[in-house]
């Protein structure tokens, strides 16, 4: 479903990504592991149009490298972004509400909210209140439904269990494979490399913004390069 | 000794909320691109002369002023499309510059193109008299300014509380990444923050000119300079701390005016300052500080 090749991300003279390529199989969970600053988020910044890149970058066999943020998300991926950023002043319901405002008016609008509500209880109950004011977990659902209010075919994901609790980690993983099993495909960066590779079906390793390692969640899991390097306990 | 009290109330409450106005048009566009415009007061001057060449062919004032406010967004979007966009990645230093550029310009067309001198704007006879409410007579030009004012405060609130563009303009001053992520084009955001300032601008500019009773192409460097004031007080980039901030001056200068022994009168502007000084350090991000006032 995505393609990626030759993938180079620059800031300023420091090169974050060089010459990165893989794919993303449709309805999957693909996970990209790595040390802190070894290209993840620079890889996603620069699939959702954020990051200026070099490379081919194709959604269903389309091009969508060089395309704005705007762009990229009517084609069809969403970007749920690292440390969450909900909009702190804005309710729950207005960020719902522009997640999804150019996607869908009126009715079809307001059953998105609807079937987010129904995903999230919780944010049922915070519907009026400002953002900025829930728990950490709270608003990573926030973020991960206002992204879903786009109804995107590719979700990309950047950090979702980053400094939550263990019992809202586990809430947040078990949605992902929900999220699959709905039939969205998932693009994941996680720190939390043991959890990830449990749900993922293909997982990649960058290194200083190159590839060293690919496989499936399994292999990659019981490959000693991930054992020494992430899941040392 | 009630009316004059009443009389300044109503002055001072008139004249913070043309300063509120100015204010809130400078704060809606700082919290979005971090530009201080300077070209703000040239939006005024555009809104004063199309009041004065409405007026001159006997326009009925109503549509006289509808237009004087159209032309002031049209303007302030035209600014934004020729001189700021251009400049948009460049640095808020830049963009400042840019800012002086287009006032320069503006003020030398205004100039050259009509006149340096002031023209009047002769206002309707039933504008320029009083009110008579039971014992106590009041200026039609402040009870109206007031009102002007409380209701372009109301449609402002309910444009950014219940409209998409308008939710998105305060999504856009806290995560502008983000907001284009969820689909909404930054130049659209943008071009409305424009043309948003550049309608405040207008309507402050009738209410100036109602006050004063004429144009000239300086008129908009006074009240903004005291709006940059304001704003400061109420916080940049923070938009109820420009509502804030305006009427706190307007009020403070109004009373100082009023209430000044003769002697002191001359350095009113001076005491006014120094009440801001105080404010400041008081509170030195000011009155309701902008909750995410960075952005580079």
């Amino acid at each position: 479903m995505l393609e990626v090749e030759g993938l180079s991300v620059h800031y300023g003279a420091v090169e974050a990504v060089a010459n990165l390529g893989f794919s993303v199989r449709k309805g999957s969970i693909t996970v990209l592991l790595g040390a802190n600053g070894a290209g993840k988020s620079s890889t996603l910044n620069a699939i959702s149009g954020l990051a200026p890149s070099r490379g081919r970058i194709a959604l269903g066999g389309d091009a969508i490298s060089g395309q704005p943020p705007e762009e990229i998300v009517r084609r069809g991926i969403a970007l749920c972004p690292e440390g969450r950023r909900v909009f702190p002043s804005l309710s729950v319901a207005e960020n719902l509400h522009l997640g999804g405002a150019v996607h869908a008016k009126g009715a079809e609008l307001e059953r998105r909210i609807e079937a987010e509500l129904d995903r999230f209880p919780i944010l049922r109950e915070r519907f009026h209140q400002k953002a900025g004011l829930l728990s950490g977990g709270e608003q990573q659902m926030l973020a991960v439904a206002r992204a879903l209010m786009s109804a995107p075919r590719l979700l990309l994901l950047d950090e979702p269990s980053l400094g939550l609790a263990p019992k809202v980690v586990d809430q947040i993983f078990d949605l992902i494979s929900g999220l699959r099993s709905q039939g969205i495909t998932i693009l994941l960066v996680e720190q939390n490399a043991e959890r990830a590779l449990e749900i993922a079906d293909h997982g990649y390793v960058l290194q200083s913004g190159t590839m060293v390692l690919s496989g499936s969640g399994r292999e990659l899991a019981e490959s000693p390069l991930i054992r020494d390097a992430y899941l040392a306990g | 000794m009630m009316e004059f009290l009443l009389q300044q109330v109503l002055n001072a409450v008139s004249l913070g909320g043309i300063y509120a106005l100015l204010a809130l048009g400078l704060a809606v566009v700082f919290s979005i691109v971090a530009l201080i415009n300077f070209a703000h007061g040239e939006l005024m001057t555009v809104a004063g002369y199309v009041l004065f060449v409405c007026i001159l062919y006997a326009v009925p004032l109503p549509i006289a002023v509808v237009a004087a406010v159209v032309a002031a967004a049209a303007a302030a979007a035209a600014t934004e499309r020729l001189a700021f966009r251009p400049m948009r990645r460049a640095d808020p230093t830049s963009l400042m510059l840019t800012s002086f550029a287009v006032s320069a310009i503006l003020k030398v067309l205004f100039q050259n193109g009509i006149s340096a001198r002031p023209k009047p704007v002769p206002l309707p006879p039933e504008l320029s008299g009083t009110l008579t409410l039971g014992p106590v007579r009041l200026g039609t030009v402040p009870l109206a300014s007031i009102l002007v004012t409380c209701l372009s405060l109301a449609a402002l609130t309910f444009f950014l509380k219940r409209t998409v563009m308008g939710k998105a303009m305060r999504a856009a001053a806290e995560d502008f990444q983000v907001l284009r992520l969820m689909g909404i084009r930054a130049n659209r955001v943008i071009a409305t923050a424009f043309a948003l300032s550049g309608m405040l601008a207008g309507i402050s500019a009738a209410l100036w000119v109602a006050q004063r009773g004429s144009v000239d192409p300086l008129m908009g460097f006074v009240p903004v300079l005291k709006a940059f004031v304001a704003s400061v007080i109420g916080g940049l980039g923070s938009l109820s701390g420009a509502v804030a901030g305006g009427f706190a001056l307007g009020i403070a200068e109004v009373l100082f005016q009023a209430y000044l022994p003769d002697a002191a009168l001359p350095f009113r502007d001076a005491f006014v300052l120094g009440f801001v000084i105080l404010i400041l350090l008081w509170r030195p991000d000011g009155l309701i500080p902008a909750k995410t006032g960075r952005r580079s």
